[in-house]
């Protein structure tokens, strides 16, 4: 009788090494997207005619199954995690980009007004006025980035076992073991919920002028 | 060859235009599957969050099943109820839903709840009974969010429809899973171009329900 996190040697890690992995495999495309979207929407906002073709390419990327990026990626990068990390990087761009646009353009021209008066600068009102106040908007996008990443690496199983917590869900069917692929579900939906709720008490922290109550937006 | 050549390949080989692997019935194939699953996600979705946004209790709990709906992986889902329940529709079913659940429940809920009160005020002080308020007020009012929510619980479906063949289901996904084990790559593209083919259909046609179903004072004056 194996315990529930016991998991076969063929998958060569232990429970939390897997979660190790898996969060790896998660969060690094998100950080990459994240640091690949402020320009971008910077310069959404800048100029705006380019916001909505660059909206259109990203839905077009959106819609394309993460399975099939992987298999096509294959062919560059191989069987490995790099290929399970371009998609998902790019998904979340697509989740970044209109959430960064829309919490930069949210800034009242009042706002902004103040800060020219006081003497700031372009770079400076950007990053001490405009990315701030953005700062709720962006969280949200992250929200749902990081949690349908977390989601997302376990198709990774499909392309050579790169699938992380996902892999367990190939050794479930193998060898007959369903408490294996509940294990998998389970641990990356509570891995979904904690990053969630991290995210939130960033929010909380970075936004000290917000109102408290309630769930916020 | 790149990536455009993959396509030029598949769609240029006639064998994927005819008969149990063509083209057309891998479509009507997948096309099911997402009206299946975004009707059973709408039965369950709309109802709730029409009541939640108009009562405007259960904001929290909601917020939290719908991260909750998020975070579970709809492939580790499926393989879950493939193992089971075993082969059928039913496995695909259960991930696809409870994808579409959570945008359809918590848009619903935001654009009841966003709804200008004073209409709403004013439909009550003229005596209407609270279903026709809903109804008649909040819902047309709110319209154009909650097809927003539809929407990306649809393109999710149909991207997402694809996994249906990892358990031996059809669908477009089909050129996906047998291209990744023939190693190939044109049949991977070609099917991948399909479902974003058929995403973009969607929101073609969401934009299309929308320009009819919403009100045209609603869209004049309206958050667009």
């Amino acid at each position: 009788m194996s315990g529930f996190f016991d998991l076969p040697s063929d998958l060569g890690q232990s429970w939390l090494g897997l979660v190790g992995l898996h969060l790896r495999e998660a969060l690094l495309p998100v950080l990459a997207g994240l640091l690949v979207s402020l320009p971008v929407a910077q310069l959404c906002v800048r100029f705006r005619w380019i916001y909505p073709p660059v909206l259109g390419i990203a839905t077009i990327l959106y819609a394309i199954p993460s399975l099939a990026f992987f298999v096509v990626l294959i062919d560059y990068f191989g069987q490995s995690e790099t290929t399970v990390m371009i998609p998902l990087a790019l998904y979340s761009l697509v989740v970044l980009v209109p959430a960064i646009v829309d919490g930069v353009r949210s800034v009242p021209p009042e706002t902004l007004a103040a800060a020219q008066a006081m003497g700031f600068g372009a770079v400076r009102r950007y990053f001490q006025v405009q990315l701030p106040l953005a700062v709720p908007a962006i969280i949200a996008g992250l929200r749902v980035a990081t949690v349908s990443s977390i989601s997302l690496v376990s198709v990774g199983m499909l392309i050579g076992n790169q699938g992380a917590l996902g892999n367990m869900l190939y050794a479930a069917q193998t060898y007959g073991r369903p408490a294996l692929a509940v294990n998998a579900v389970l641990t990356i939906g509570v891995l979904g919920m904690l990053a969630d709720a991290a995210l939130v008490l960033l929010r909380l922290l970075l936004t000290p002028w917000m109102p408290r109550k309630g769930a916020g937006r | 060859m790149n990536v455009l050549d993959f396509a030029r390949a598949f769609f240029a080989d006639s064998a994927h235009w005819h008969g149990y692997d063509g083209i057309p019935t891998r479509f009507a194939e997948h096309i099911g599957y997402c009206l299946e699953a975004l009707a059973i996600a709408a039965v369950i979705g709309l109802p709730v969050g029409l009541l939640t946004g108009h009562t405007g209790r259960g904001g929290n709990a909601l917020a939290l099943l719908a991260t909750a709906g998020r975070a579970l992986p709809s492939f580790g889902l499926l393989v879950l109820m493939f193992i089971w329940i075993g082969l059928g529709l039913l496995p695909v079913m259960i991930p696809l839903v409870v994808l579409a659940v959570p945008p359809i429940l918590v848009t619903t809920y935001e654009a009841v709840r966003s709804v200008d009160p004073s209409p709403v005020d004013a439909a009550r002080g003229m005596g209407m009974p609270e279903a026709r308020v809903l109804f008649q007020v909040e819902v047309p009012v709110a319209l154009p969010l909650i097809l927003s929510g539809l929407r990306t619980a649809a393109v999710q479906i149909v991207s997402t429809a694809t996994i249906a063949a990892y358990v031996s289901l059809g669908g477009l996904g089909r050129y996906i899973i047998d291209g990744l084990y023939q190693k190939d790559y044109a049949k991977v593209v070609g099917g991948a171009a399909l479902v974003a083919g058929l995403a973009l259909v969607t929101l073609a046609v969401f934009w299309a329900v929308a320009r009819l179903a919403v009100s045209p004072g609603v869209r004049r004056g309206g958050r667009g």
